[in-house]
């Protein structure tokens, strides 16, 4: 990471005001997570140490829904694939090796990833810059945001008398929101809402949402 | 352990090492054009049916109730392009709202 003397103005803040804004969202998974049953300390290890929104919120949701752990670990698995991607296109930006590669890896996210291939033009060392610090700003308010929201939606009885549990699909159509770009997408959004609502009457809580992503490998296969 | 702690620390546990993962393997064996197109698609499927199920499923049971107008209201919101506070917020009210009038 350079040093502190070095940090470019514009960077900072494009980085720290995303990061603050992303970590708002923290707010409603910390909340969710309550209502689906999980404790204070697991929310905040969740957040801490899986540190993936889209993962965190299919996490809880699978297990609020009634669905099996297994479940549950395989959406949230199917999801973070991305995060594995991200890590290709950062590894020879950074070029870090040891502890610096396992924290580095741990801040791999849509954002962090997001604002460093945004800096290209301006150098590798803005690049890195822009990880950094979206990275670890991110981290910082999302935990922080969660222990909030926890904490608030611990106090509530009847998550429905405080529209908790319409927070979690509100939060979901947010995420899948800005990803419907192209007509495929949204045949494909279309069709997984389908496939998601006919199998759940039949098939064990958590299993009609994993059975979608055949849909995504079919499409991805197939289209050019 | 229960089915909480299997899942908080099973799904954290798989989540870095996909990250890791990305930091290690060499970029060949994960540049495939079709593969990263899959992955493109993965989310889109998954969240679409996260969508459907949290608003739309109680159990195994399908039903239309409080959560279906918090759903409609969130994707007004998204559609006029509110940021993501806002579009939870107004979704859970409205959804609140709803609920107290009939409870």
């Amino acid at each position: 990471m350079s040093p502190v003397s070095s940090i470019n103005r514009a960077t900072a803040t494009k980085s720290l005001s995303l990061a603050f804004a992303v970590g708002t969202y923290a707010l409603a998974f910390g909340a969710a997570s309550i209502a689906a049953g999980f404790s204070i300390l697991q929310t905040s290890l969740l957040s801490l140490l899986l540190f993936s929104g889209a993962s965190q919120f299919a996490v809880i949701g699978v297990i609020g829904a009634g669905g099996t752990a297994l479940t549950a670990i395989a959406t949230s698995t199917l999801l973070g694939f991305r995060n594995a991607l991200y890590g290709i296109v950062m590894t020879p930006i950074l070029q870090v090796t040891g502890f610096k590669k396992i924290v580095a890896a741990q801040i791999t996210i849509d954002e962090s990833t997001g604002v460093a291939l945004g800096e290209e033009d301006r150098g590798i060392s803005m690049q890195r810059q822009g990880f950094w610090l979206t990275g670890f700003g991110v981290f910082l308010f999302w935990n922080i945001f969660t222990v909030i929201g926890a904490l608030s939606a611990s106090t509530i009885s009847n998550p429905a008398e405080w529209g908790l549990d319409a927070a979690v699909p509100a939060a979901f159509i947010a995420l899948v929101w800005p990803r419907l770009k192209s007509k495929n997408d949204i045949y494909l959004a279309l069709s997984a809402t389908a496939l998601a609502l006919i199998t759940t009457p039949i098939l064990p809580a958590g299993l009609p949402i994993i059975a979608t992503a055949g849909l995504a490998v079919l499409l991805g296969w197939r289209v050019r | 352990m229960n089915k909480f702690w299997i899942a908080t620390i099973g799904a954290s546990a798989l989540a870095f090492l996909l990250k890791f993962a990305g930091h290690s393997i060499p970029a060949k064996y994960l540049n495939n054009a079709r593969l990263q197109r899959i992955n493109g698609f993965i989310p889109v499927a998954l969240l679409s049916a996260l969508v459907a199920v949290q608003a739309f499923a109680t159990k195994r049971e399908l039903q239309v109730d409080h959560r279906a107008l918090g759903l409609a209201v969130a994707a007004f919101a998204l559609k006029i392009k509110l940021p993501f506070p806002v579009v939870v917020g107004a979704a859970a009210f409205a959804s609140a709202i709803f609920y107290r009038l009939n409870n």
